[in-house]
């Protein structure tokens, strides 16, 4: 049987029409990930008995004629989300042997949705990473070609869903970590506007760029999984209070008359080659579409790279200042006093790039920096916003590619974090501006699938959807699998 | 801009972290490329524009009222600390 091939529509179907129970469809993933996360290295965790448990409430339910929509999917969690009960690593050391004590809202919400936990999946340490290569636990292997990386932070959801190891995954973006590893395995993935969905038990990395969303084939599977994760949440001062709107409803609204933004700085450096071409052979298909494509620019997303890396490192070294040693996570062995518990917890419990960002983050913040450095990053930061928001005036949506190239070689650009920081020189500005933005499998670069990035105004969600959903309506690249995972 | 060893060993100290003798020349090398690499945002012209204080326009962090709304869940929370001893977590002694 091959259930794994399904959309979440349709085996939301095959379960109402008990085609199939919520226990088998489970077992069909478990089944699975025993045979391909051991090369994969996608699931830090696999909680089979749990995802077990889970299906056969979601079957009871349905007995009992309670059952939702997605009561019985399987689903992957990013292991930056805590799981009361279940260990939360964060792809570090540090958080080894953390039980979480909660959950998150997102695993909350996804719970009691009815849907089934099949596990947590590796990251890049801290989410710090665009190569899933910074994690304690080893590098994630693209499923198109293991000797590439998946991308990252969120390199293990996108894995597991490209290799069909879960129907779904959540993830994480703060400068491209959801788009960026969506893009290089060929998958849709979604970063929503900051604040639309809770950050409540989502492990802090930086605080005015954290969001979260959701990896999958395609823009209606993101749209019904979105829906039940976005929303106010009071225990996340930054949960913005705003009703959600009907993605999967607005999921067939026509591209038609959709104004289309090229933005001219995505175009103009280093886009040469197979991916420029796939991305204007996007365009071409949404002007078929009946869309409008207007020219907008804006001159200051050059900025985003460096502006981002002043601030997130500087929130990061903030937030990672919780872990010393004495409440919970690594604590070194014999600390002669306090100072040395710290310095050799800390030092022993976090990896190379998360040292490395505390360090610059650390520097940026001292006294007699801040202005030069954070304040003066901030100040870019809202020009780069005020252009995105003049762009928005003229136009619905903007469109670039996600990623300059598709997926690399393992191990290529771990020795130079500034080629790896670039990675993300078109995903960091939506996280910037707070913006809503999706990758979603524009066509093939080789063997290697390649994305394109819809760039949303705030709360625009609902407009990327049906977007993705139009392009995804006349094109199949979102349905193409792995050979080795069909 | 070039880090020198001892602004390295000072940064890390601040951080609270410990690097060792063969990490610290890396160190030196990265931060020292991460800043050069950040230093052109000292030449854009940002005069009069406001620094940034929230990513959506007229929000601000919310505030709740000062109510307990927590269970006490300590001995839940306890169970991930290194060492503890009834309602405390040791440390080294700090005061000799």
């Amino acid at each position: 049987m091959s259930l794994h091939t399904l959309s979440v529509a349709e085996l939301s179907a095959g379960l109402a029409r008990k085609d199939y129970s919520a226990v088998e469809l489970t077992q069909h993933f478990l089944d699975r990930i025993s045979l391909s996360n051991p090369v994969l290295n996608a699931y830090v965790t696999i909680t089979a008995e749990r995802a077990l448990a889970d299906a056969r409430a979601a079957d009871a339910s349905r007995a009992a004629g309670t059952a939702g929509v997605l009561t019985g999917i399987p689903v992957a969690q990013k292991d930056i989300f805590c799981t009361d009960g279940i260990r939360t690593t964060c792809g570090s050391r540090m958080l080894d042997n953390f039980v979480a004590p909660y959950d998150s809202t997102v695993v909350e919400r996804l719970s009691a949705a009815g849907t089934v936990l099949l596990g947590k999946t590796n990251m890049d340490e801290f989410a710090m990473g665009s190569s899933n290569e910074t994690s304690w636990y080893g590098p994630v292997r693209n499923p198109w070609d293991h000797s590439k990386v998946p991308g990252g932070s969120s390199g293990g959801s996108a894995a597991v869903v490209a290799a069909r190891l879960a129907p779904v995954a959540t993830g994480t973006d703060t400068g491209g970590s959801i788009r960026q590893p969506a893009a290089l395995v060929g998958i849709s993935g979604i970063k929503p506007t900051y604040g639309r969905v809770s950050r409540y038990g989502m492990i802090a990395f930086a605080s005015s760029l954290d969001q979260a969303g959701i990896m999958a084939p395609s823009a209606a599977d993101c749209a019904l999984f979105l829906q039940t994760i976005a929303g106010f949440d009071p225990r996340d001062s930054t949960s913005v209070e705003r009703p959600v709107a009907d993605y999967a409803a607005e999921l067939t609204t026509p591209v038609k008359g959709l104004r289309i933004g090229i933005v001219k700085e995505f175009f103009e450096r280093g886009l040469e080659g197979p991916t420029g071409a796939l991305v204007n052979a996007v365009l071409e298909q949404y002007r078929a579409l009946g869309a409008e494509l207007v020219e907008v620019s804006c001159p200051s997303l050059p900025l985003s790279v460096p502006t981002y890396y002043v601030v997130a490192p500087a929130e990061c070294s903030s937030n990672l200042s919780r872990f010393d040693g004495v409440r919970f996570g690594h604590r070194c062995e014999n600390p002669r006093d306090l100072m040395d518990l710290y310095k050799r917890s800390r030092g022993e419990g976090f990896g190379a790039e998360v040292k490395r960002r505390i360090m610059t983050g650390t520097y940026v913040l001292s006294a007699g920096y801040y202005d030069a450095y954070y304040l003066k990053a901030q100040k870019v930061r809202s020009l780069i916003t005020a252009e995105f928001k003049a762009a928005f005036t003229k136009v619905d949506l903007l469109i670039g590619p996600t990623s300059p190239t598709p997926a690399f070689d393992l191990g290529a650009k771990v020795d130079d974090p500034i080629t790896m920081y670039l990675n993300d020189i078109y995903t960091i500005g939506a996280n910037l501006a707070g913006l809503p933005a999706m990758s979603i499998p524009c066509g093939f670069d080789g063997h290697l699938p390649v994305g394109v990035q819809l760039i949303g105004p705030h709360f625009g969600e609902s407009r990327l959807l049906s977007a993705a959903h139009a392009y995804q309506s006349v094109t199949d690249f979102h349905r193409r699998i792995p050979a080795a995972y069909v | 801009m070039s880090l020198t060893r001892p602004q390295v060993e000072g940064i890390a100290h601040l951080a609270r972290l410990q690097i060792t003798e063969a990490e610290l020349p890396v160190y030196v090398d990265s931060l020292s490329k991460i800043l050069s690499f950040v230093e052109q945002l000292s030449a854009v012209d940002t005069g009069s524009v406001e620094p940034m204080a929230h990513p959506l326009e007229g929000e601000s962090q919310r505030l709740r009222a000062d109510d307990a709304t927590e269970t006490d869940r300590r001995e839940k929370y306890q169970a991930n600390a290194p060492s503890v001893s009834g309602a405390l977590y040791i440390v080294p002694r700090v005061i000799e």
